[in-house]
């Protein structure tokens, strides 16, 4: 089991608190004149992505998280668990609703992924930061209507309900920033 | 800043020494590490403080004397913190601590008063409080007869958090004295204002004497200057008992082993200097960065060296 000592301690260190992988975010020392030292850190489950604050005594160690990050490419949902592929082993993974996370509403298949792995397992995925989807169900725009900024919900082919322009029709394939959910153009 | 210290020390008729940066020796205390270096493949270390070679220069003069030289420290760096850092260390001989405690209060004005900023130069009152006193205040405990028990009871009943790796053993006694005085004691000094801190628990003596207090508790002739929570400066009634400071070393390695450190390497010379005779004295050593922080009112041990140890 490898560990890290508190004076290995740095920004994106993955550790172990609590059962969950962690990385490290911020590490101060604090030191009472000439006494004993503690590291201040804080730090972000990767598994729920809470931040969280914990104090070491100095030279106390920690185990690592043997955390691994890859490029995949989604494959399929079979209900319970979605399917990644590693292109080059074309070894697959099934990650649960859990580690999917919010992935789900922006892949329908193809795409490439980020997929986080601990200790060989899927973690979290983090879709491509733009996708292009069609839009399943949207209702017409008033003809007319051109005011600037004005949006109407629209359905897309993976569930997803994005703010779209009134033009926007049936059947359009949309470019969308996931990070923020919203509409960019079409695609 | 130098210049005022070095005409405050020239007034005074003090003289300005110097001493080796780079050592035979390393150090001992169990909470701080040297940095080592090597000559013709022979380990040696860079100084944590020139204490060592100050006292030598003492025994063999028994002159006043002081010294602005840098100071190096594995594994601290931070907001407070930067492994190369200047340190202004001075001794009085026939002072108690009381006397140097008071000299550095005046030292302290004087460099307040020419380059502090109106906020700090504003409120000059310096707090003085014992240890004992303050554990009282702050934590509601005795910290001369407290235990580990006591002190993790301490810490749940205000609600701290209680740091990874903190242990039980009576040998841990200190880490929770340390972490109390963190969490709880510090917070409390007032802000932009500076606080004395003295009378240590005889366990924190380092190289201080032990007396004993009014309530007849043995207590470390040992103070620190704080400037809100930020640790400025520490000073000792200097122990010159010869085998009892060879004991401490010893005790101090015993305690590195424990926290699996490396043995330093005790400063044979120092107890030799010691054994000839050092005479009665107080000194103290002073972190200059940190001082010029809280003269500039700067948050970040960074922004008052010209390149930080990112950069350097």
């Amino acid at each position: 089991m490898a560990t890290y000592s508190t004076n290995q301690f740095k920004n994106g260190l993955k550790i172990i608190l609590d059962n969950d992988p962690c990385s490290i975010t911020e590490n101060n020392v604090v030191k009472p004149g000439k006494g004993q030292a503690f590291n201040k850190v804080k730090v972000r489950n990767l598994r729920t992505g809470r931040v969280l604050e914990r104090t070491f005594k100095s030279t106390e160690s920690v185990e690592a998280a043997d955390v691994d990050e890859m490029n995949v490419e989604y494959l399929y949902s079979d209900g319970e668990n979605w399917h990644f592929m590693e292109p080059s082993s074309f070894e697959q993974y099934a990650a649960d609703a859990t580690a999917v996370g919010d992935a789900v509403k922006w892949i329908k298949g193809q795409e490439v992924c980020v997929m986080m792995l601990w200790d060989g397992a899927p973690l979290s995925i983090t879709p491509p930061n733009f996708v292009e989807l069609s839009v399943a169900q949207t209702d017409p725009g008033l003809k007319g209507d051109t005011a600037q900024g004005a949006t109407k919900p629209a359905t897309l082919e993976t569930g997803t309900e994005v703010k779209v322009p009134l033009f926007i029709n049936e059947g359009d394939i949309l470019k969308i920033d996931t990070r923020t959910g919203e509409y960019v153009s079409r695609a | 800043m130098l210049k005022d210290i070095r005409a405050f020390f020239d007034e005074k008729n003090i003289i300005e020494v110097e001493t080796p940066l780079l050592s035979h020796a390393s150090t001992t205390d169990p909470h701080l590490d040297s940095l080592q270096s090597k000559f013709r493949d022979a380990p040696c270390f860079l100084n944590t403080s020139p204490e060592y070679a100050m006292k030598r220069l003492l025994a063999s003069w028994g002159e006043p004397i002081f010294q602005i030289c840098k100071a190096f420290r594995d594994d601290e760096l931070g907001v407070n913190h930067n492994p190369e850092f200047t340190l202004l260390e001075w001794y009085r001989p026939g002072y108690d601590m009381t006397q140097l405690m008071a000299e550095l209060a005046e030292l302290v004005s004087i460099l307040c008063s020419v380059g502090g900023s109106a906020g700090v130069s504003k409120k000059l009152d310096f707090e003085m409080l014992s240890y004992q006193q303050a554990f009282e205040d702050y934590v509601g405990i005795n910290p001369h007869l407290t235990t580990v028990s006591e002190c993790h009871q301490a810490a749940l009943a205000h609600g701290i958090e209680i740091p990874r790796g903190m242990g039980v053993g009576d040998d841990d006694l200190n880490d929770w004295m340390d972490w109390l005085l963190t969490q709880l004691v510090l917070p409390q000094f007032q802000e932009n204002s500076f606080t004395f801190l003295y009378d240590y628990p005889a366990a924190q003596c380092s190289l201080a004497k032990i007396a004993t207090n009014e309530q007849q508790f043995l207590v470390a002739k040992r103070f620190e200057l704080f400037f809100g929570e930020i640790e400025l400066a520490n000073g000792f009634h200097e122990l010159t008992d010869a085998q009892e400071q060879l004991q401490r070393f010893k005790l101090e390695n015993q305690a590195r082993q424990r926290d699996g450190k490396k043995c330093g390497t005790i400063d044979t010379r120092l107890i030799a200097a010691l054994d000839y005779g050092l005479p009665e004295c107080s000194g103290v050593a002073m972190g200059l960065d940190r001082l010029l922080m809280a003269l500039t009112e700067t948050k970040h041990i960074e922004r008052v060296i010209s390149f930080s140890w990112q950069n350097a």
